[in-house]
């Protein structure tokens, strides 16, 4: 990188200069480095209630390792999520998933001491350790997006090899599982003339089949819809297919639910492309991503910065 | 006092993260072996892979004294392959299947790594986010290139963990019974033979100990598990009046549960030692549950039996939650009353 800042809301720009004369174009490439979690919300009797950052499915959180990050005694405290007996709960939540206020967290630590390290607002996060699959598969929490993170970096290590006319801001965004603050704030900022928005899509696999999954370490989804510019679309299919690298064609009829659909609509609006990982079980702690696919995607979007000419934006038509 | 330490808790963490789901209970029977046999006079693997192993005392009379603690934990068994390392699973015990979405597991003696996931919350109806998936919906997930047998055990991939007072760990039932035993069986006092089984099948209808029982035919016997605490604040604010056992107030004396009165001679010497010795205990609250001194007391003539165990919270999860306070009041409470233990207790006048 040839220069690194943080945005304002806390979002990482690397810059990588173009061989291109000035002013040059500049490509965005962003994946938000965010993850789903809860909160603090309550003590008692050594317990935390807990509140939800972002989409937490609750059928994920009984037995759950955590980690609570705890403001008082700044250390990381190791602790599991507890659906308490039905006996102890309201008749309205005793069949199925009671609401969220319902979990319990459990320390392991006397209530003294939970009181002494944990405050109203802690940060809660899961704490299983990634794991290996057979067959070239990483399984763990929050492979939604620091699959795409890392697909960025790869793309970046390419990009030391090869020569590109046009600027490259990779930027790892914050908050897209709650506002895409950091999606809105890092486009406004950079201003690039274009934009490639990287996450996580549907793999198909138990549970999750029809026309938004798609299979597993068998290609990466180039995203056709409202939030993306079809030139850009067009391009990456085109470069895909000579480059041999396979993809399939993942429709967001309205709103893709990424970052993309922040970018899009920033400043005077910003020609943006979509690229999707898939990966199987989203928003559980097992969240699985082939890691073929995750090189594929690096390698795509490397061949695409080294592709763009210099009137490339002159070149982007409707029809 | 029986010394408790590091080697101690080694010995639990290497127990706690084996996994022996019920009927396959090779990985912690292996351990068991290797830990009695320095200490044992006779040591055999029975009809049902239990371990049964004496250490006779020197004393010149000797009661014949049996403890158990079952190797079993709740699991998993492969049941049918859908093809691409995804396979269908029954659970081996009784599990809460809504803890199941979202767990690491290891499948087979070979260990290798799973997880069982769900279909992503973006996709699901509007209600669907609330409902309990049943068992047929979920699936066992090795990778692509995974290859399991049908028949394979498959058990929580948790990690052994000691936090402040604490321990977190999978199968604290029973693997802290079973290190409780291992312990005792160690520094065994001269005035009793000492049948130690440690047990299978306990999870799915006490059956090891019943053939153990019949095989040692003791004078009388101590069931050692581990008991649930739902000591856990209520929604409302109320007082939790069907706690079972609380953490931190010692070991938990069983009087009688679903399959079971305790023998009241027996309760009322381990209350007494416990008295004699200021050593903390607790009476498990009666009710549901049973433990392999059920079983033990049916067997043969009937053998006067009592249960102790180590409370621990979250039973049958991936991760449960015990007191290391606790544990070590069990070895000292179950040492103690081996060394008072004479058959004049159980004498029928």
């Amino acid at each position: 990188m040839d220069e690194v800042s943080f945005s304002r809301v806390g979002s990482l720009h690397g810059l990588k200069t173009g061989s291109g004369t000035d002013p040059r174009p500049s490509v965005m490439i962003a994946a938000h480095m965010d993850a789903i979690g809860m909160r603090v919300s309550k003590i008692v009797d050594g317990f935390l209630h807990i509140t939800n950052i972002g989409g937490i499915d609750l059928r994920v959180l009984p037995g759950a390792e955590v980690i609570v990050h705890a403001a008082g005694s700044q250390k990381e405290l190791p602790a599991v999520v507890v659906l308490p007996p039905a006996r102890f709960l309201p008749q309205s939540a005793s069949d199925g998933f009671p609401g969220i206020e319902h979990f319990l967290v459990d320390t392991g630590l006397l209530p003294r001491e939970v009181n002494r390290q944990v405050r109203v607002g802690d940060l809660v996060s899961f704490a299983n350790e990634p794991i290996e699959l057979a067959g070239g598969v990483l399984s763990g929490h929050t492979v939604d997006n620091r699959a795409s993170v890392a697909a960025l970096t790869i793309c970046l290590e390419e990009l030391q090899n090869k020569t590109h006319v046009w600027d490259v801001w990779a930027v790892a965004t914050v908050q897209e599982e709650v506002s895409f603050l950091g999606a809105y704030s890092s486009a406004f900022a950079l201003r690039p003339q274009i934009a490639i928005v990287m996450d996580a899509g549907f793999a198909s696999g138990p549970g999750a089949s029809g026309w938004q999954a798609f299979p597993m370490g068998k290609g990466v989804g180039l995203c056709v819809g409202p939030n993306m510019h079809p030139f850009l679309h067009k391009k990456l299919k085109g470069l895909a297919d000579s480059l041999e690298i396979p993809w399939y064609l993942d429709m967001t009829p309205t709103d893709s639910g990424t970052d993309a659909f922040a970018v899009q609509i920033t400043a005077e609006g910003i020609p943006t492309a979509l690229v999707e990982l898939p990966i199987r079980y989203m928003h559980t702690p097992v969240e699985s991503v082939a890691l073929q696919d995750v090189e594929r995607a690096g390698r795509l979007l490397a061949e695409f910065v080294g592709s763009l000419e210099a009137d490339f934006v002159d070149t982007i038509v409707w029809e | 006092m029986p010394t408790f330490g590091n080697a101690q808790l080694k010995l639990l963490e290497k127990l706690c993260n084996a996994i022996a789901v019920s009927g396959d209970e090779g990985e912690v029977r292996r351990i068991v072996l290797e830990a009695v046999k320095p200490y044992a006079d006779d040591v055999r693997v029975d009809a049902l892979g239990s371990v049964l192993a004496t250490r006779l005392g020197r004393a010149k009379h000797r009661t014949r004294v049996m403890l158990d603690a079952h190797m079993d934990e709740v699991g998993f068994m492969i049941v049918a392959e859908d093809g691409e390392g995804i396979y269908r699973f029954e659970t081996v015990g009784w599990v809460d299947v809504r803890q199941l979405i979202g767990k690491q597991v290891f499948v087979g003696r070979e260990r290798m790594p799973a997880v069982i996931g769900a279909k992503p919350i973006h996709l699901m109806d509007d209600d669907e986010p609330a409902k309990k998936v049943p068992l047929e919906a979920l699936r066992i997930d090795l990778g692509p290139a995974g290859k399991a047998k049908v028949g394979e055990r498959a058990g929580f991939a948790t990690r052994f963990r000691r936090v402040g007072p604490s321990i977190m760990a999978k199968s604290i039932d029973d693997r802290i019974g079973v290190a409780t035993l291992i312990e005792l069986f160690k520094q065994a006092p001269p005035a009793i033979d000492l049948c130690a089984a440690f047990s299978v099948q306990e999870e799915i209808g006490l059956r090891g100990a019943k053939v153990a029982a019949q095989y040692f035919n003791p004078e009388l016997a101590i069931a050692i598990d581990s008991t649930p605490a739902f000591d856990l604040p209520l929604h409302d604010g109320g007082e939790n009046m069907s706690y079972n056992t609380k953490l931190g107030l010692g070991p938990a004396i069983y009087v009688a549960d679903g399959s079971t009165l305790h023998d009241p001679r027996l309760v009322r010497f381990l209350q007494a030692t416990a008295e004699v010795e200021g050593i903390p205990c607790q009476i498990r609250q009666p009710g549901g549950g049973g433990t392999d001194s059920g079983a033990i007391q049916r067997a043969l003539t009937g053998i006067p039996a009592v249960s102790v165990s180590v409370p621990h919270r979250y039973t049958h999860s991936a991760v449960s939650i015990a007191r290391l306070d606790d544990w070590k009041n069990t070895i000292n409470l179950l040492h103690a009353a081996l060394k008072r233990v004479t058959r004049e207790l159980i004498a029928v006048r």
